[in-house]
């Protein structure tokens, strides 16, 4: 059992320190911003402005409706294939070691790297995916066409992070005791009513937290596309980090706190959705587990 | 649960564990095991094709496509070993990385420790809050990190880099120790105290040591945040403490796009990263699935 004490304050002092400083400062900076008309050194207060400038801009709904577009399809492809991959991953042995370095490997390379490598593997002048899909008579252009280059940005993402969703179910699943799984044999359940009702309830905890992380990580995806694509075609792959960064980089304070606001908010807001849903989706169903 | 007459024929479970017996080819062509060479495939081949890139010249690299070079090299090689800024660029990734996983773990434990064994006013929401600076996009921090640490006189540090990437280091690391603290039960608390150690004794002596697979994985994660990260670097720094992810994303404009000696940085920059998960690879994903959500 827990000890009811506020002595907890103490322990907590040097990470409310760090995160202080590095949260609570920039937040009210960024705040304070999204009220201002900032030019040339001054500020002139103008309320919720920015807001409406924001909510209005074009640049930004497309944004966001590419981004939410973007997360739900990555979210649909990663989560059934990283659970299908993890399956099928060799449990012990040299094998199991050699498939989880090379699952891992991916999440440990760079940002940038990982779009350098898929800029590399893609351009039609170096790149091996052209070659591939002219065998097939296809004349694929990552660099013009907007169709390639958005279904290019997403297999990148989808080479980046299943193996996030295959490692938490990998470790899910070896948490589950064999005895479950002789039960269900002796029961005759099928191999679908099986994975249906013995594993995938237990691997419910791993798998919010591999949802949540990869909808929050999709919603913030930045230096991975700005180097395969750029956000080009036109505007095809910019998403709203490339939005933002670019306002920043214009030193549009006013506009750029705003926009940053509403952008955590949304993440905060769909985030606690996912949450809630997560937690308490199938629970009827389902026999209580200990936790 | 639910049995249907006609599944019960079929009763394997799983399909991951069926191919022991047997070495017969037929055996292995089932849908598993060409689902998982097609998966591993696809995770090999840009890693393959960048590591050829990086033993071909220049015009190999435009006039051919094949894997294996035809002319291998290791010039890009060594453009990056003779040119000081590379070298002083990686040396500096390591350096600001390092000092982000001692700074996490300094903060992260004692900040675990409560959480996993007190309660206490506001606890919850606390939890809470910190997780959600995970959630914030790198992009919000960029104007307000780089006002913030040039006004404090840390811009262009490492120390600025490290302080920075605690942001989004700290929670994670605090949820994974607290995961791994919770596991530990509250018994073996008392049991030292009662032998005469005092709090600090206990906690390194004693605590510490248990836990330490859950250190390892939570420094492994800070590692893996701050080596990946690039927006927040490419702002807080510009010389000093310049790291290698900002000067290969420059260098790809600047220096008219010498695709072996970027294709060879890149290779270099994978190395640390495999290195890493090599020594973990038992305790990685053992850290998320003990966190609690």
């Amino acid at each position: 059992m827990k000890t009811e004490n506020q002595r907890a304050w103490f322990f907590l002092i040097p990470a409310l320190l760090v995160m202080s400083i590095n949260a609570f400062i920039p937040i009210m900076t960024v705040i304070n911003y999204s009220f201002q008309d900032i030019f040339a050194g001054s500020a002139i207060w103008i309320g919720l402005e920015n807001y409406v400038r924001v909510l209005n801009d074009s640049e930004f709904r497309s944004a966001l409706g590419r981004q939410l577009i973007f997360s739900f399809l990555i979210l649909l492809i990663q989560v059934p294939l990283g659970i299908a991959i993890s399956l099928g991953m060799p449990k012990k042995g040299w094998r199991a070691t050699v498939a989880l370095v090379a699952v891992g490997l991916p999440l440990l390379i760079p940002w940038n790297v990982v779009g350098i490598i898929w800029r590399v593997f893609t351009r039609g002048d170096l790149g091996l995916v052209p070659v591939f899909f002219n065998l097939f008579g296809y004349d694929y252009n990552v660099a013009n066409n907007a169709v390639d280059a958005y279904w290019s940005v997403v297999a990148m993402d989808v080479w980046h992070w299943t193996p996030l969703i295959v490692l938490l179910c990998y470790s899910g699943l070896n948490a589950i005791p064999d005895a479950f799984y002789q039960a269900a044999k002796i029961d005759g359940a099928s191999r679908w009513s099986t994975f249906r009702y013995v594993t995938l309830p237990r691997l419910r905890s791993v798998l919010t937290i591999g949802i949540l992380l990869r909808f929050m990580d999709s919603f913030r995806i930045y230096s991975e596309v700005d180097m395969l694509t750029g956000g080009g075609p036109g505007t095809t792959t910019a998403f709203l980090s490339d939005v933002l960064v670019s306002k920043a980089r214009a030193n549009e304070f006013g506009y750029g706190g705003a926009l940053s606001l509403i952008y955590f908010f949304i993440i905060l807001i769909i985030s606690y959705v996912f949450f809630l849903v997560l937690t308490n989706v199938g629970t009827a169903d389902e026999t209580p587990k200990e936790a | 649960m639910e049995q249907d007459a006609k599944q019960v024929v079929s009763n394997e479970r799983g399909g991951s564990r069926q191919e022991a017996n047997s070495f017969r080819i037929g055996k292995y062509l089932n849908v598993t095991n060409i689902g998982m060479t097609l998966y591993f495939l696809f995770l090999a081949l840009p890693l393959v094709w960048m590591l050829s890139m990086s033993f071909k010249t220049n015009q190999e690299i435009l006039s051919t496509r094949s894997f294996i070079p035809i002319d291998a090299t290791l010039a890009n090689y060594q453009t990056i070993f003779s040119q000081p800024f590379w070298r002083e660029a990686f040396f500096n990734s390591l350096i600001y990385v390092g000092l982000n996983v001692v700074i996490t773990l300094i903060v992260a434990l004692p900040a675990a420790y409560a959480f996993s064994r007190y309660k206490f006013r506001g606890d919850h929401h606390l939890f809470f809050w910190l997780l959600t600076n995970r959630m914030a996009p790198a992009a919000v921090f960029l104007l307000p990190f780089f006002q913030l640490y040039a006004n404090i006189g840390l811009f262009d540090t490492h120390l600025a880099v490290a302080l920075a990437h605690t942001l989004f280091s700290v929670p994670l690391a605090v949820w994974i120790l607290e995961g791994f603290m919770s596991g530990i039960p509250k018994a073996i608390d008392e049991t030292a105290y009662v032998d005469g150690y005092s709090f600090p004794g206990f906690f390194f002596k004693i605590f510490m040591p248990l836990i330490g697979p859950g250190i390892g994985v939570a420094a492994f994660f800070s590692f893996l945040f701050s080596w990946v990260e690039l927006l927040i670097v490419s702002t807080l720094t510009s010389t000093n403490a310049k790291p290698i992810v900002v000067t290969l994303s420059r260098s790809l404009g600047a220096e008219g796009w010498d695709w072996g000696v970027i294709a060879a940085a890149g290779v270099l920059m994978i190395i640390p990263g495999a290195i890493l998960i090599y020594f973990v690879r038992n305790n990685l994903a053992k850290g998320f699935a003990l966190g609690r959500v």
